[in-house]
């Protein structure tokens, strides 16, 4: 049985049961309980939780995501929300220099199960430095799972997943999407971290991406459907580790490949995608693993910037006709 | 240290400062508001897009702040700038484009509504990330005393930035290096939905700088000339080479936090009592009570006003977008600067 909810509805049951089941997992964050949430994912929760596990902090990142990871260090299981991850960026030192080093620095005495969770990437004409995508960062560093994933469906499994999981794990919504409705089933269950799914099968192109780019990438796959060109379209849903085999035995079929991914081009989850395939799939490819990312500069706030900036069905679209060599 | 308080020399029917400056503060005040209020209707017809916070009932800070200063001086603040700016210099029309996203905004529809710039002003801009601008400042104040100047920055934030730890850091370096800044807090009662009395045991939040040893007080926000005042000696203090300066300035905001926000979480009647000390109302009243202007001279301001904000509206509605192509200038003073275009 499945019923349709909302992104942030499947975030907030997965919240909701992990707590449930597990005394040690607690919610902190700014304006996470009594105002339920900037976005509302944790609506309700204070209600049923009550204050010890659904904490309201000041605005203090970098104090509330170390005060996270000595919580994890000593026998609890954080969930840290940021309202955004443009706001993490204070927060990194702790993410960065100790949530993902413990283990190591500690040789394994210590682990560090936290879940940091909020969304990322654009959301409109928010500007600058409330616009940013922060996968590809987090990717780099050791220590860290990066999960990024709007299906509601998945999006519950896999948070569930990273609460039960015993490394530092974080977790990239969409502001956009926390109201977009899908099919999510009843009951209990856990998507893998480190599994990508394709959402669609096709022959002749593969199309790899992630959290909010899922949209305007089957936009784009529909659309070419109809032009008779056949796009196997692949959701990665964790970004570290990468499911490299899902996309590797993909392209092997269709032999050409587009990434469609809103962090910005330079050293991005794209570009880490291209080298292991010209690695592990080099003999299978008949054209250049080609991408469209976010535009390779800062996003301003008219609307003309961005629809400049941003993937869209017609710049995935035209991509596709190059590695066809439909267009030139 | 709380600073010692100079007994205030306003007697009640006698005005402590001249006319032209009730009226310079009234019209700035009454601008603010106005353009705030038309920003708002823009906003609900989707023209002004993305976040958008107003300054409703605090105007009387950025009006206070501006009549103390001197040319020279710096200001930085965080995201709920429009008043701030406005007192600065940015014009009506070049803000209200900027709402609207157009090329001839104050940043050329680049920085919207929380980002606006007037280098020439000193107008170190409108920073959207909670407490960022408090080193920034900080840094501002130490160029100006590198350079031997006798300018000071103000540094401008919310109660809700106060709990950043940049803050404890800014103040420390600021003091021990005896920094020409002076720290305002906009005490507007709430972070968004959280309020001052949930984020620490300290509530009183000038007491901050006692930790630092900071001449510290509180303020009337509600009133440009309580400001003045105490900005005008904070400055008199940091001007004498004696350091920076922390004062807390207890004001309100009669809006939501953007225009999202509903504020369920403050009841009418604090809405309401605030609304009694409303700056642009009290200071009318006390214009024509001590018979600085006359009811035709204000109707005159609010004409004026009124018709200057349509023009911008007006301005901004003609104005083109920005081209596309204009998101590839300014990320590097370089002008070849090898952009990845693939
Ligand atoms: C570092 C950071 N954390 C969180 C936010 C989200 N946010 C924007 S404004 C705000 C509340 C700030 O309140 P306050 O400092 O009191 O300023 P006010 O809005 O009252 O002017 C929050 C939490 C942000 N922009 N930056
Ligand atoms: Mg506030």
């Amino acid at each position: 049985m499945a019923r349709k909810l909302s992104l942030r509805d499947a975030l907030r049951e997965a919240m909701v049961e992990e707590m449930r089941r597990d005394e040690t997992v607690f919610l902190m964050g700014e304006e996470v309980a009594e105002y339920d949430g900037a976005y509302k994912v944790s609506k309700g929760m204070l209600e049923e939780f009550g204050p010890k596990r659904v904490i309201d902090t000041p605005i203090a990142e970098l104090g509330f995501a170390g005060i996270g990871v000595g919580a994890a260090m000593n026998g609890l299981r954080p969930i840290v929300e940021f309202m955004t991850w443009n706001f993490a960026v204070l927060a990194f030192d702790q993410i960065v220099n100790n949530a993902a080093k413990t283990l190591s620095q500690s040789a394994g005495q210590f682990k560090c199960p936290i879940v940091f969770r909020g969304p990322s990437g654009s959301a409109g004409q928010l500007a600058q430095q409330h616009s940013q995508m922060f996968e590809s960062w987090l990717a780099n560093v050791p220590g860290l799972k990066v999960i990024s994933c709007t299906d509601p469906a998945d999006a519950k499994g896999l948070l569930k997943s990273a609460i039960r999981d015993d490394d530092p794990i974080c977790v990239m919504e969409s502001e956009l999407l926390y109201g977009y409705e899908d099919e999510v089933p009843e009951g209990e269950y856990l998507v893998p971290i480190g599994v990508a799914a394709v959402r669609r099968y096709g022959d002749d192109v593969t199309l790899v991406s992630f959290n909010k780019m899922m949209l305007p990438t089957l936009k784009a796959a529909e659309e070419l459907a109809k032009e008779g060109i056949s796009a196997e379209v692949i959701d990665l849903r964790t970004i570290r580790p990468l499911d490299i085999d899902t996309i590797v035995e993909s392209v092997k079929k269709t032999n050409r490949l587009v990434v469609i991914d809103e962090s910005w081009p330079f050293a991005g989850v794209s570009a880490e995608i291209a080298y292991r395939i010209q690695k592990y799939a080099f003999d299978y490819l008949d054209a250049p693993v080609t991408r469209i990312n976010a535009a390779d500069t800062s996003l301003g706030y008219a609307p003309t910037f961005v629809e400049e900036y941003l993937p869209n069905p017609e710049k995935i679209i035209r991509a596709v006709k190059e590695v066809l060599y439909v267009v030139r | 240290m709380v600073a010692e308080k100079k007994k205030s020399p306003v007697k009640k029917n006698q005005p402590a400062y001249s006319k032209e400056q009730y009226l310079q503060w009234y019209e700035l005040m009454l601008r603010i508001r106005r353009f705030e209020e038309r920003a708002l209707v823009a906003y609900g017809q989707q023209k002004v897009r993305g976040f958008c916070h107003v300054y409703i009932g605090q105007e009387a800070v950025a009006a206070g702040i501006e009549s103390a200063l001197k040319p020279g001086d710096a200001i930085v603040t965080a995201y709920r700038q429009h008043g701030t700016a406005i007192g600065r210099g940015v014009t009506t029309q070049a803000a209200m484009s900027e709402l609207f996203g157009k090329a001839t905004g104050i940043v050329k529809g680049k920085g919207g509504s929380m980002h606006f710039f007037l280098a020439e002003n000193k107008y170190f801009g409108g920073n959207g990330i909670v407490g960022a601008q408090i080193p920034i400042g900080t840094g501002i104040a130490l160029a100006e005393k590198y350079k031997g100047t006798d300018n000071l920055c103000v540094t401008m934030f919310g109660d809700g930035a106060a709990r950043q730890g940049a803050l404890y850091e800014s103040f420390n370096m600021a003091m021990t290096w005896k920094l020409p800044v002076l720290y305002i807090v906009e005490n507007n009662g709430y972070a968004m939905g959280t309020s001052v009395a949930r984020t620490s045991n300290v509530q009183e939040l000038y007491k901050i700088g006692n930790a630092f040893d900071m001449p510290s007080e509180p303020v009337d926000g509600m009133n440009p000339e309580s400001v003045h005042e105490a900005v005008s000696r904070a400055a008199e203090h940091i001007r004498a080479g004696k350091g920076p300066y922390f004062l807390e300035i207890n004001t309100y905001r009669y809006k939501g936090h953007s225009v999202s926000d509903p504020a369920r979480y403050r009841s009418k009647d604090e809405v309401e009592e605030y609304k009694g000390k409303d700056p642009v109302k009290t200071t009318e009243e006390k214009i024509l009570r001590l018979g600085l202007a006359t009811e035709a001279e204000i109707q005159e301001i609010k004409d004026a006003i009124k018709a200057e904000i349509e023009a911008a509206v007006k301005f901004a509605e003609e104005s083109p977008y920005p081209d596309a192509s204009e998101l590839y200038t300014d990320n590097y003073t370089q002008k070849d600067y090898p952009f990845i275009r693939d």
